[in-house]
């Protein structure tokens, strides 16, 4: 079961975000869904490293140096625009002044605890950036995910294996095969189309409820 | 009072010897000190304590220091970009003490504030918090992390004055102010160097009192690291 391309999954997740939101996007799949938010609706972007109002990558040959996002990519700025230092930018998360930081993931627990700065094994250096800074202090924290690993493992668990981001902090998880709410353990609000609910339990490491509402999960017309 | 300096060797006279801490500015390539950066690799100081959110990339930035064995601990937050670091570090040659981002900047702020400690609720549940003082304020575990401070900060600007009020541009801004606040000594080095009164002082972002000696890098390299841009319209 595929499932959802990673543009689907953006899709989905940009249909969610609330008019006048200020969401961070996270390193990863989340730098995708700029382009998906629907028209009509005003979301500020912000990128760890200073920027609020972040705009799409520039046009060949007018990329510059000084303006660049937190996966250090040129970018250009939106109209209405600022500039921060880091000290002032990094308040805005644990400060609760993001509304939604989109996170990249590579396992979620049950209950809500994020994994999505370290893997086992990799024989680098530690280096964690800004991924805890995002996930702390927002009421909702959305992680954006395959549901398995590419072996088919997976990825949605009781506890997290891998070094922990934060503890406690995804509100939702969006994933190729679900959209999950995490509120007293895991509650599934949409399934992909094709798949049932015990298939999909099948591939998550933890028990998920099915919400009464439950819908096929919406993909782009 | 007389804070210019011709170029970066003569703005460092006197303040490097060995074993000492060092900020420096910049996000990844972006805002960087080149110049300075140059000028301490030419000097040959080591057992450097650096503090920087990354240690630049192989052959540039803090790369350059790396490369001539002079660093021994760095003090970041991301240092993925840079192969030389990973394998001095493996090799045991290179302590880290690695932060999240945001503690780091918060870290340098509160040391150029003259507090010690503070207490932050990133990384509390994580290996961040081993060792850590743990308190609960309103029902929430916080960690206590440590205010920083350096015998040095070196830091850039896109404009400065004589007087070292500076003004940065973009997100070449990044960790330049605040490290600008917590060096014993602040050395910066600026894209265009004006008489005082160019500015207003409303849009001055570093007051001088932060900034003691200053250089006039006219022809600083910049570089982007990871260069992406749309694709060019189908015709």
């Amino acid at each position: 079961m595929t499932g959802l391309s990673r543009e689907q999954i953006t899709w989905r997740v940009a249909q969610d975000l609330p008019d006048g939101a200020y969401v961070n996007l996270g390193i990863g799949l989340p730098t995708l869904v700029p382009p998906f938010v629907p028209s009509g609706r005003e979301i500020v972007f912000q990128s760890e490293n200073g920027l609020l109002g972040v705009g799409p990558a520039p046009a060949p040959g007018a990329e510059d140096p000084q303006l660049i996002n937190a996966g250090k990519q040129p970018v250009t700025l939106l109209p209405g625009a600022s500039i921060s230092s880091h000290s002032d930018s990094f308040l805005m998360m644990p400060g609760g002044h993001i509304d939604i930081p989109l996170l990249g993931a590579y396992q979620v627990s049950e209950r809500g605890d994020l994994a999505n700065w370290m893997t086992e094994g990799d024989g680098k250096p530690p280096g964690v950036g800004g991924a805890m800074d995002l996930a702390v202090g927002a009421k909702q924290v959305w992680a954006l995910m395959e549901h398995t690993t590419r072996k088919g493992e997976p990825r949605i668990l009781e506890r997290c294996t891998y070094e922990l981001t934060a503890p406690r902090c995804v509100t939702r998880i969006y994933t190729n095969l679900a959209m999950i709410e995490v509120r007293d353990g895991l509650l599934v609000r949409e399934i992909v189309e094709g798949l049932d609910f015990a298939a999909l339990q099948t591939l998550t490491g933890a028990a998920i409820r099915l919400a009464p509402d439950c819908r096929p999960m919406r993909t782009a017309a | 009072m007389n804070k210019v300096h011709k170029d970066a060797t003569a703005a460092l006279a006197g303040l490097l010897r060995n074993g000492m801490t060092i900020m420096s500015g910049g996000f990844g390539l972006c805002g960087i000190p080149e110049l300075l950066i140059k000028a301490i690799r030419e000097a040959g100081v080591k057992d450097l304590t650096v503090i920087s959110n990354n240690a630049g990339i192989d052959g540039a930035g803090l790369g350059l220091l790396l490369e001539a064995g002079q660093i021994a601990k760095m003090i970041s937050s991301y240092v993925g970009e840079n192969k030389l670091f990973a394998e001095q570090y493996l090799a045991g040659k290179l302590k880290l003490e690695f932060n999240p981002q945001g503690t780091l900047a918060e870290r340098i702020r509160a040391g150029g504030a003259g507090i010690p400690a503070f207490f932050t609720k990133t990384g509390f549940g994580t290996i961040i918090a081993e060792g850590k003082d743990v308190r609960e304020f309103d029902g929430e575990s916080y960690i206590m992390e440590r205010g920083l401070t350096a015998d040095l900060a070196i830091v850039h600007a896109w404009k400065g004055d004589t007087e070292g009020n500076l003004v940065y541009r973009k997100t070449a801004r990044n960790f330049n102010p605040v490290m600008a606040t917590a060096g014993q000594v602040t050395v910066a080095e600026v894209e265009h160097l004006s008489e005082p009164g160019t500015f207003d002082p409303d849009h001055i972002v570093t007051p001088g009192i932060f900034v003691q000696r200053i250089i006039h890098a006219k022809n600083a390299e910049k570089r982007i690291e990871q260069r992406t841009t749309r694709p060019r319209p189908t015709p």
